[in-house]
């Protein structure tokens, strides 16, 4: 058996040395901490490990039947020493895992805003984090930079050594955000905001991609992640600005039609309310916010405290949202609540299945060559 | 008109349902209609059909129900390692812009498919078969407490798995991952009847596990043989105990969120949509509540096969028999506080996170203490390398990699950088093939002569184990590096070209599990025809220790001509050793329950109801409802549910054991 | 287990016997007790398990409950005084079904089937309230697609609904099993395990009407 083994490692020995294990050796702190988390368990394990793969192939050997000259004792079975240690043995171990399981999980957080950048710079003072809002959509992404106004698709680009703080969500099926050379993974999900923070310290192109299965288009969903010096920085950001392209509502409504292998795109100018809009599901024309939505549930209902609620939250924002177009049915916050005044039937209108945008073999069916 | 009297007798389902443009289907169909045909043909010109109806489809025997969930499993097998092999194939050329030659739209159902027909159509009716065909007589009963709901669970199983088979041809299959997480599985993004085959072929076989599971629970609690208390039960008996504990503490859960999914895709509800309040984390949380224990279900029976092996080949008593009982009923209990470490990324805090971390973690010490048990078994003892301790010495080489990886992915941060990767990928299947499939290899080569009366055929034996086991190592640990290298499961195409040697040396690996999966049926095959030379008259024929090895091989249908009396946890060892004689006189006529053919009959209208409701014929789904409910309440009418074995019979069958045993001395 | 009622010995031939003086007893010659000795343990965990199918619709509804989706509440929507006469017909009907298996034990098989109708009828009063409130609530546009607070009420309070309409039938199954047969020992135990269906379907619409409808309505 562990003959066998030896000869299936060799190889893969071989290889190994001239394979890019990127979750190993990263190109960003967060990730380099936790790629060191994985070899340190590893080695911690590998000491009860390693004894037990030895003791059996040991024990299999010496005690043989055809071996007469070992012992034989059919009736031992019991020894309150032994037991303790085979108890005890594992019992330390979890016990050291699992205090730097504890102590890592809280330190490596995606959601704790990063207080230093590499092993040994901390976080400058008043450093301002740059903020990315990643939308996934099937099946390619969407990368938001409220700072300067800009997006892109399937491209995303960060200065190294500034931290990043993402806030991620989805347009209609769950997905993962995942850049292995950066940080860990988070989900993409519907209606939801993820946080991420993280920093890459090395320039170059790190591959980024889904990591959760999200339908036809998945295999094709990845982006070039760019680690730039702050001046490449500025110049892809003045390349991104310079396309002529406008990111509206009614330019996402376009984009998240399902497609797939998009190339990149840089978008100019974004709407500055989109991102939020897409958390909550109202990129739509006249559909209901989910935190509005929230917002009167909280308060009891439409009738009951809830009407003031969404009188207030119509005074706040939502209809500005949509200055430009023409709602149809039930649609905004002031309609909702005075259909409800009238009938409590208040459907909120939603958005539109992706199938219905398709032909009638559904989006999942877009042809391979 | 015509169309909406088309749409009312065949609801969604039309011409364009059958993939007759697929070529790689139409010859899996017409392969299997050949074969059909010829094994159709084959049993009425023997004139089996009769026999097949009367002794083993309508049979309440716990044996014979046992086997029939063996070849349940072992076809399916066949079905979800053609999956396997078409992914790896796919995966090892599509590089370099090229597409392989499965789409999408194949490539996302053979991934789903292969998944969930593997762990409940391949899996579960292995173990579920082992465990009923074991259990009994290792408690010393002649069956199960409800030999009826016994065979209905069967058909039920069969039920899911026939339609699984179907989607093959009719319609497709769901495109969703083995767990169909939502939104995805909504309709919104699965309008097609891929979900809802996925939905009724689980709850079909859902209601089989389930009742197993209780029927196995009475049948331990209730029926053992005098003398046997808790802690003289066989290890494999206490094992099962836990797993069908775990079967009816979970599977109601798989139905309850099964039934709220299928609300939403046929009701309009809104439990897992994006929309109107609805949460899908609601559902990745409640699937996995049952995920998790199914894990624990496939793995306690095979641990507690593993046990069994040691003892009996190492001729010794188990080492810590009691550390080992405590130990398994730890991992039933933890099973349950652990589902949250399968979607760390999803965003929880890092308090939740590091809580489900370390309940994970936990559960490898009593895991490791079995490791130990096991080794300190074989220590001082006289190991007989025998087929099933070769495969136990292999699982214990190779489950302890896979648990290692497993406590590795427990470590939150770890796992955010190795979910849903292919590590993920290369760890479970260490675990499900290095520890279940590896311990039903092992109780299928132990138990084969007790059901068949005759050893299997070593040669062959020895063939297709170290297939699998070199195979195993070739085709999951490239899997390890990839995972390492950032490579994500489920992807159909890639960029990197760095990564094709790994997914190559995969499908090398995979190639090789095919050669041991043929020398396997190979092996079965020899040994029939060489039935004459590997019989075994004894019914004992490794020297064993539990009582299932006290009756004869194969055992006849009342197991036991007298009920035994325990006095030792190796009852029959202690028996052995204290001059047990055989009873020979004084026989009686024995109590046993009478066939019946309702269990087949409702599991098939069962499995109609489902096939109705995925292709929305609804006058045949509640026609097929009312007939199940007519059946089932017409069934309680039936009193006579038992005989007597006349006492001719028993003495006839015990005196033809004696000239055996003796012929043999 | 069953008692030894006579015990065999393996006669003594082995020559490495232990020095007992009493040689051990290693089988029984009396018949296993079968299944009756099972069901109601059987029964039992069948129970459990379609608790743990309520236990996820309330822990549905606990996640969903308050998700209106700026559609009606509970405040809105529950018609109390109609819940606490439905509640009392449920619960009339679990006393009444005690009173049939009181009878059932005397052996009187006319008091069982009559308490056994009877029960029935608050069975089926209390579906067709139950009915009465669903059609309301879908009149009003408040159906089970409204929102996923609707959603998990309609579903947990369906299903209770759907059990109670299984459990009458069973009922009615066993009213005719009961006449042609009389109250045989088959009989007993197919009345004792709806007994415990019907008694469980109560404890459960308790917790549908403190969780559901009572909490609902004060929040």
């Amino acid at each position: 058996m562990s003959r066998y083994r030896a000869i299936a490692l060799l190889p893969v020995m071989a290889a190994l040395s001239g394979c890019n294990l990127v979750v190993l050796n990263p190109a960003g702190d967060v990730a380099s901490q936790q790629g060191d988390l994985v070899v340190i368990s590893t080695l911690l394990m590998l000491l009860i490990i390693v004894p037990v793969m030895a003791l059996t192939v040991l024990f299999a050997w010496r005690y043989r039947q055809s071996n007469n000259t070992a012992r034989y004792e059919p009736d031992w079975d019991h020894s309150t020493q032994l037991e303790l240690v085979i108890w005890a043995a594992p019992l330390l171990i979890i016990i050291c895992l699992g205090a730097i399981t504890w102590v890592t999980t809280h330190k490596l957080d995606p959601y704790r805003p990063l207080d230093r950048i590499a092993a040994d710079k901390p976080v400058p003072a008043g450093a301002k984090p740059l903020d990315v809002q990643v939308v996934a959509l099937d099946w390619k992404w969407l990368f938001v930079y409220p700072e300067y106004g800009i997006a892109s698709v399937n491209e995303m680009a960060a200065p190294v050594d500034r931290p990043i703080r993402f806030s991620i969500t989805a347009s209609s099926v769950m997905n993962s955000f995942y850049v292995p050379a950066l940080a860990g993974m988070i989900y993409a999900m519907p209606g939801m905001e993820t946080k991420l923070h993280a920093v890459i310290n090395e320039p170059g192109t790190y591959k980024g991609f889904s990591s959760n299965y999200s339908g036809a288009g998945f295999s094709h969903m990845r982006f070039n992640f760019l680690g730039l010096s702050n001046e490449n920085f500025d110049g892809w950001v003045s390349k991104v600005k310079s396309a002529n392209g406008s990111l509206d509502r009614n330019a996402y409504l376009a984009l998240e039609k399902p497609s797939e292998a998009v190339p990149v795109q840089h978008y100019g100018s974004v709407d500055p309310k989109l991102f939020n809009a897409v958390v909550n599901m109202c990129v739509r024309p006249g559909t209901m916010c989910m935190s509005d939505m929230a917002a009167i549930d909280r308060a009891g209902g439409l009738n009951a405290g809830g009407k003031a609620a969404a009188d207030a939250i119509l005074r706040a924002n939502t209809l500005a949202g949509f200055p430009d177009t023409q709602p149809t049915g039930l649609c905004t916050v002031a309609e909702a609540v005075e259909a409800a005044a009238n009938s409590g039937a208040v459907q909120r209108p939603t958005v539109t299945p992706i199938s219905a945008s398709a032909s009638p073999a559904g989006p999942q069916r877009l042809a391979n060559p | 008109m015509l169309e909406t009297l088309t749409t009312f007798l065949f609801g969604r389902l039309s011409l364009e349902s059958f993939p007759y443009h697929e070529p790689i289907v139409v010859a899996t169909f017409f392969a299997v209609v050949l074969g059909g045909i010829a094994l159709v043909a084959a049993l009425s010109y023997f004139k089996l059909w009769g026999y097949l109806w009367t002794e083993w489809f309508t049979t309440v025997d716990h044996k014979r129900i046992g086997i029939m969930y063996m070849v349940l499993g072992l076809i399916m097998l066949l079905r979800g390692f053609a999956d396997a092999i078409m992914m790896r194939a796919q995966q090892a050329i599509a590089f370099n812009g090229s597409e392989g030659y499965l789409n999408s739209h194949h490539f996302d159902q053979v991934f789903t498919a292969h998944g969930v027909i593997m762990i409940f159509f391949v899996a579960m009716p292995l173990v579920t078969g082992l465990m009923n065909y074991v259990v009994p007589l290792q408690i010393g009963a002649r069956d199960v407490s409800f030999p009826f709901l016994n065979n209905f669970s069967f058909w039920m199983t069969v039920g899911g798995a026939v339609l699984i088979m179907a989607s093959l041809f009719v319609g497709e299959f769901a495109r969703t991952g083995w767990l169909a997480y939502p939104p995805l599985s909504g309709l919104e993004a699965s309008p097609d009847v891929g979900v809802d085959y996925y939905i009724w072929a689980l709850q079909v076989a859902g209601v089989g596990t389930t009742l197993s599971g209780i029927n196995l629970i009475c049948t331990i609690v209730k029926m053992r043989a005098p003398g046997m208390t808790m802690m003289k039960m066989p290890v494999f008996t206490w094992t099962s105990l836990c797993t069908n504990v775990l079967i009816v503490a979970s599977f109601p859960i798989l139905t309850a969120v099964l039934v709220l999914l299928s609300l939403d895709r046929y009701v309009g509800t809104h439990f897992f949509t994006n929309d109107m309040g609805g949460n899908p984390m609601m559902y990745v949380n409640l699937i996995w509540i049952w995920g998790h224990p199914e894990v624990y279900i496939l793995i306690l029976p095979c641990f507690g096969i593993f046990s069994e092996v040691t003892s009996t080949f190492t001729g010794k008593k188990l080492f810590g028999y009691t550390s080992m009982v405590y130990a398994t009923v730890v991992i039933t209990i933890l099973s349950y506080l652990v589902w949250l470490h399968h979607f760390f990324t999803m965003g929880s805090g890092a308090s939740v996170n590091s809580f489900f971390g370390i309940t994970t973690m936990i559960i490898s010490i009593p895991t490791g203490a079995k490791i130990f048990n096991w080794l300190f078994t074989m220590y001082r003892g006289r190991i007989r390398f025998e087929l099933p301790m070769m495969w136990t010495i292999a699982f214990m080489l190779t489950f302890v990699i896979g648990g290692m990886t497993g406590v590795l992915l427990a470590v939150p941060p770890a796992d955010f950088v190795l979910h849903n990767s292919l590590f993920l990928i290369a760890h479970f299947h260490n675990v499900i093939i290095g520890g279940v499939l590896f311990g039903l290899f092992a109780g299928i080569y132990y138990w084969w002569p007790k059901a068949f009366g005759f050893r299997l055929d070593p040669f062959w034996g020895k063939m297709s184990f170290w297939f699998w086991v070199i195979g195993f190592y070739f085709a999951f640990m490239p899997l390890y590096v990839l995972g390492l290298m950032g490579v994500t499961r489920r992807l159909r195409v890639f960029e990197d070209p760095s990564l094709q040697i790994w997914f190559q040396i995969a499908a090398f690996g995979a190639v090789l599990i095919a050669l041991g999966i043929g020398s396997f049926l190979i092996q079965i095959a020899v040994s029939v025809l060489k039935r004459n030379q590997l019989v075994d008259v004894t019914g004992d024929p490794w020297d064993g220790r539990t009582l299932e090895w006290a009756t004869s091989s194969p055992p006849p249908g009342y197991n036991f001509a007298f009920t035994p009396v325990i006095h030792d946890n190796d009852a029959w060892w202690d028996m052995k050793k204290r001059g047990y004689n055989r009873p020979l006189e004084g026989f009686r006529p024995i109590h046993m329950p009478s066939n019946t053919g309702t269990g087949v009959i409702l599991a098939g209208i069962s499995t109609v109801l489902g096939f109705a409701l995925v292709w929305h014929i609804w006058w045949l789904a509640a026609v097929s409802f009312i007939g199940l409910l007519a059946v089932a309440i017409n069934h309680t009418f039936n009193y006579n549910r038992d005989f007597h074995i006349p006492v001719d019979e028993v003495v006839r069958t015990e005196n033809e054991r004696t000239r055996l045993l003796s012929g043999q001395v | 287990m069953t008692t030894t009622v006579e015990a065999m010995h393996g006669s003594h031939a082995g020559h490495d016997t232990p020095r007992d003086a009493t040689p051990p007893v290693f089988y029984v010659r009396d018949e296993h007790a079968h299944e009756a000795a099972s069901t109601a343990l059987g029964f039992w965990i069948y129970l459990m398990s379609d608790c743990l199918i309520f236990a996820v619709l309330f822990a549905t509804y606990g996640v969903l409950g308050t998700s209106y989706a700026a559609g009606p509440t509970p405040k809105e929507l529950f018609d109390l005084p109609l819940v606490a006469l439905n509640t009392s017909m449920l619960l009339l009907s679990s006393i009444t079904y005690g009173f049939a298996m009181l009878a059932m034990e005397k052996g009187r098989t006319g008091q069982t089937q009559a308490w056994l109708f009877i029960t029935l009828l608050f069975g089926l009063a209390f579906l067709g309230i139950e009915l009465y409130e669903f059609a309301h609530l879908i009149h009003e546009g408040a159906g089970p697609g409204r929102s996923a607070f609707l959603s998990s009420f309609f579903t947990l309070v369906g299903t209770h609904g759907l059990h109670v309409t299984f459990g009458s039938v069973w009922l009615v199954t066993l009213m005719v099993q009961v006449a042609r047969r009389g109250l045989i020992p088959a009989n007993r135990r197919r009345l004792m395990c709806l007994s415990m269906f019907w008694h469980f379907l109560d404890v459960i619409w308790i917790g549908v009407f403190t969780f559901v409808y009572l909490m609902g309505a004060l929040r």
